[in-house]
């Protein structure tokens, strides 16, 4: 009999669960490889690991995952990650969720989260719109773009993810494309190390959906347009971080320190207990 | 390119290239060719076989040329290639 060949961050995720179920040449895959193996590097302990996703192709990656995860109801993975983390505050929270589930129903949460500055990692997976069910037009649809709701372009502004993080409060904000994958592990990694709320966006290719109605049939072309649009401006003003099919802005934006909610919480808590409170 | 680096390094002679051994794991390919494209040597390239997911897998063209970079490693998004690092020569020396 061959000895079967085992990868050798196959103890991260699922046997049971791998090989996954998304398209070829979707984003979504290598974004849970640069996340697994930005834990690899850390050597994380799993225990401590809490992975917590929101509907959505992306979703399935808390599945994915050997740690303790949670595959939550509609743009509440934020809502639900809040109560993780407040309950026990030793765990390594992560949101890996779309921009659908994270900005469109889940606005509120996110800004909220960001503003009280919660300890709470987010990865969110940009493909431009709603891929899962059909590819309607999404709040991050750049003007143009035809999907199966705006098939003569679209009219609509989209988000700028990274600057309404930035603007929202968030410690860290960073932008990859699927194409940076070293860049985008460190910035996992660096991610993970950090206290309060942080933001990676992460533009990913949707060839099946998105890609066939803007003439990037293959997961290929959609990287190649990675390739030739995307410009790393390190620091650089998040208002200015556009993609155009032209220019793609990537980079660290924001990289500050920032006492979290929960040890404000925490430390609320015992000076209760100790009756100190008030003026 | 720049002038300064048209010349090869002065310790060139000295300098030992990592090898590795590339492991394809052929059944979970879905075949995008995110790895064929990236490699910055160009060791892989789609083959004629057909896999139980109906794709061709990439086949290693020429193993000598990998310098472990392990990008392939970091593109695949199923998992499917990954690579092994061989112990250079001075390492087997210092045991």
């Amino acid at each position: 009999m061959v000895q079967e060949i085992m990868h050798p961050l196959s103890k991260y995720l699922r046997e049971a669960m791998i090989p996954h179920i998304w398209c070829t040449g979707c984003g979504n895959g290598i974004i849970l490889n640069c996340f697994v193996h930005a834990v690899d590097e850390l050597e994380m302990d799993l225990d401590k690991l809490v992975v917590v996703s929101g509907i959505g192709c992306i979703g399935r990656s808390a599945g994915y995952t050997n740690a303790d995860s949670f595959h939550t109801t509609h743009g509440r993975a934020l809502a639900f990650a809040t109560g993780v983390k407040l309950a026990n505050p030793e765990l390594n929270v992560v949101v890996i969720s779309g921009d659908g589930d994270l900005f469109a129903i889940g606005g509120n949460h996110f800004i909220h989260a960001a503003r009280r500055n919660m300890g709470i990692k987010v990865i969110c997976a940009n493909n431009f719109n709603y891929g899962m069910t059909g590819g309607q037009q999404g709040p991050t649809t750049p003007l143009e773009a035809s999907t199966t709701t705006t098939p003569y372009g679209n009219i609509e502004h989209p988000f700028n993810l990274v600057h309404l993080a930035a603007a929202s409060g968030a410690t860290y904000v960073a932008r990859w494309t699927t194409l940076h994958v070293r860049r985008l592990t460190q910035s996992i990694k660096r991610m993970l190390q950090k206290e309060g709320f942080c933001f990676i966006e992460v533009v990913s290719p949707c060839p099946e959906i998105f890609g066939r109605r803007n003439k990037m049939r293959t997961g290929l072309e959609m990287m190649d347009w990675f390739k030739r649009a995307s410009v790393v401006e390190n620091f650089s003003d998040p208002s200015k971080a556009e993609i155009t099919p032209e220019k793609l802005v990537v980079g660290e934006f924001v990289n500050i320190e920032k006492v979290s909610y929960e040890k404000f919480l925490h430390e609320k808590i015992s000076q209760i207990n100790e009756r100190k409170v008030g003026w | 390119m720049p002038e300064r680096i048209r010349h090869a390094p002065l310790d060139m002679g000295k300098a030992t290239f990592p090898k590795a051994k590339i492991q394809l794991i052929k059944d979970q390919c879905k075949g995008c060719g995110f790895c064929i494209r990236f490699c910055p040597q160009k060791v892989l390239e789609e083959s004629q076989e057909i896999n139980a997911r109906g794709v061709h897998p990439p086949k290693i063209v020429d193993e000598s040329k990998c310098l472990a970079c392990g990008f392939c490693t970091a593109v695949c998004p199923d998992f499917a290639i990954f690579i092994i690092e061989k112990p250079s020569k001075e390492d087997v020396k210092n045991g």
